[in-house]
């Protein structure tokens, strides 16, 4: 498969990362010109900035006829419908992200979070299109190093200094084991491009010993299993997830994971695919078995954690290492027998972040306003927050509902997709726990909101001011989970099917 | 001319080398010296590779360039960190940092 060679095509593929470089550089010369006082605008500019450039890969969709799907910059860049997806998910994670950031201390009015936070959201949306091992393996370095500066960018902060400190070890050692795991793949194959590997891989080199090529696979696992926060690679998560900045927690969790999970399928598929069989032992067969016992104990784990929890934000880190095991689920439903259930289970994976994109901000914007307000992240110091705003508790409510998995909220089609996937491939037992999992995650999730709404506390008549640009940031999301717990999970399902669609049409 | 498992075995050697640094060293900047050790380790293997496997495509040399280029930015931003976490907490210990617990 060639790559096209036409420019103006290929320009047109990368328009929003050409739009988030110029977005960059804007913010920074703006930040230089305006008064320490005209300095709040710059979430502004930056968050509709973000929001805009979300409808770029809309506008410019792949299969129009300027940009038809396929390959572009030699091979480098992949231009199809999932990639546009997950696109659109990150672009509009970043953008809510800067609109939220504004009133954090020591993060809002300094242009060069936003700019730090542009780049990072630049290497995301190469990941979640990456058509060659350089290339992801570039984009994932793009996404990784500018996160673990937000992590630790309150410098007089203790706790922001260490969880960065935390964030880079990990990081690094992960990837530097993915890059060891890329580069012996180069070795078997003597190709970098991702559509390219697997034939070579199914030649007779490997004289029927599957062994090297599990080794590698294994490693790249271990890389890609650190930035979803799957088990047993998440022990950074809590810990990561208290001590940065509000604002970059809801960032990590939902765009790192995003575009995380937007790679991790395209590279399982096009390297590994169900096609490749080394001597009697099916390569597919090997990493959905890794995956489904790492959904299992990602779940189980996350929840089972989470009941125990005080910290507002290390209960939604260990909610987002159980997302990460269900969403894992639809990636080991990728082993159905037809190619149709396959691609359902890439929708699902795609739907499951799309929904989880807007449940996360909301969560965390309700508990940004509230830290900065009380300056506590402590659980039981919700009490009495329906008499304090009652907007915010029902916010709150309806994040909660929805990683819960309760209808009318959104969650509860992401869980359904997934659960409906696993069962079609023949894993009902990864569903059956997936089900019990939800249930024990539905105690500790009423648990915060009995607090918020039954419990009595001495601050009930200290209001909760709302800023503008919250509103907007809760609205925008409120709204879209009502949305896609309704009307809109249809045709958003269908836009991951046809994503996926173009995942498996090599 | 020297075999190319030979170049594998040093590679290997030396990530192992790093991947212990990691694991075993309780000094931040230590542990940074054990990330880079690895990341080396795979340079080897990529100019390897390149030069017994595909030597007509540069792909390879491409790849270990850009290696080159995020090790140097890892290792800057890395220091950054270690350097903000020694002013608050005077130390580079990683049992030293310790705040973020359940």
């Amino acid at each position: 498969m060639g790559a096209t060679t036409d420019l103006g095509a290929a320009l047109l593929a990368i328009l929003p990362e050409i739009g988030l470089a110029v977005l960059a550089t804007v913010v920074l010369a703006l930040d230089l010109m305006w008064p320490e006082s005209r300095r709040r605008n710059l979430s502004v500019v930056a968050g509709v900035g973000l929001l805009l450039l979300a409808l770029v890969p809309l506008l410019v969709y792949p299969g129009s006829p300027a940009t038809p799907e396929g390959l572009y910059w030699g091979g480098m860049v992949r231009h199809d419908v999932l990639s546009q997806l997950f696109k659109v998910m990150i672009l509009v994670a970043a953008g809510l992200t800067s609109l939220m950031a504004v009133d954090a201390k020591g993060v809002g009015r300094k242009g060069e979070f936003y700019v730090v936070l542009i780049v990072s959201t630049l290497g995301m949306t190469l990941m979640s299109s990456a058509g060659d091992m350089i290339m992801a393996f570039l984009a994932l370095e793009t996404t990784s190093i500018p996160l673990y500066i937000l992590a630790a960018f309150k410098r007089g902060d203790e706790r922001s200094a260490e969880s960065g400190l935390k964030y880079f070890l990990f990081g690094s050692f992960a990837s530097a084991i993915l890059l060891y795991g890329l580069s012996l793949l180069y070795g078997f194959t003597g190709q970098t491009s991702l559509y390219h590997i697997a034939q070579y891989l199914t030649s007779e080199a490997f004289a029927n010993n599957p062994l090297p090529v599990l080794g590698t696979l294994v490693m790249v696992i271990v890389g890609f299993g650190f930035k979803i926060s799957a088990v047993p690679f998440h022990f950074w998560t809590p810990d990561v997830y208290e001590g940065a900045p509000t604002p970059v927690t809801a960032f990590l969790s939902v765009a790192s994971k995003a575009a995380s999970f937007a790679l991790l399928v395209r590279f399982l598929v096009a390297v590994f695919p169900s096609s490749l069989v080394i001597g009697t032992q099916e390569i597919q067969n090997f990493w959905v078995q890794l995956f489904s016992a790492s959904a299992l104990i990602s779940m189980t784990l996350g929840n089972v954690v989470a009941l125990a929890q005080r910290n507002i934000k290390r209960l939604l880190a260990y909610s987002s290492i159980a997302q990460a095991g269900y969403t894992l689920i639809g990636i080991a439903a990728i082993q159905s027998t037809s190619a149709d259930g396959s691609a359902q289970a890439v929708a699902a994976v795609g739907f499951y972040m799309f929904m989880y994109v807007f449940t996360n901000i909301l969560a965390f914007a309700v508990v940004i306003l509230f830290s900065e307000a009380t300056g506590s992240e402590t659980i039981a110091d919700l009490a009495g927050l329906s008499r304090r705003n009652p907007f915010l508790a029902l916010m709150m409510t309806l994040a909660l509902l929805s990683l819960a998995g309760v209808p009318p909220a959104a969650g509860f089609f992401g869980k359904f997709f997934l659960f409906q996937a696993a069962v079609q491939s023949g894993l009902t037992w990864l569903a059956i726990v997936g089900v019990l999992n939800a249930i024990v995650a539905l105690y500790y999730y009423l648990v915060v909101i009995k607090v918020m709404y039954v419990d009595r506390s001495p601050d009930e008549d200290k209001p909760i001011a709302v800023s503008g640009a919250y509103t907007w940031v809760m609205g925008i999301t409120g709204v879209a989970v009502l949305l896609i717990g309704t009307v809109a999970a249809q045709p958003i399902f269908e836009w991951a099917v046809r994503g996926a669609a173009a995942l498996f049409a090599l | 001319m020297v075999p190319l498992w030979m170049f594998l075995a040093v590679a290997a050697g030396v990530f192992c080398i790093g991947a212990y640094g990691v694991l075993s060293r309780r000094n931040a900047v230590a542990i940074l010296m054990g990330v880079e050790l690895m990341l080396n380790a795979v340079n080897i293997n990529l100019i390897a590779f390149w030069r017994y496997v595909e030597p007509l495509n540069m792909a390879g040399q491409a790849f270990a360039a850009f290696v080159f280029v995020i090790a140097a930015a890892e290792a800057a931003v890395g220091l950054a960190i270690i350097i903000s976490v020694y002013r608050s907490r005077r130390s580079v210990i990683v049992e030293d940092v310790d705040m973020l617990k359940w």
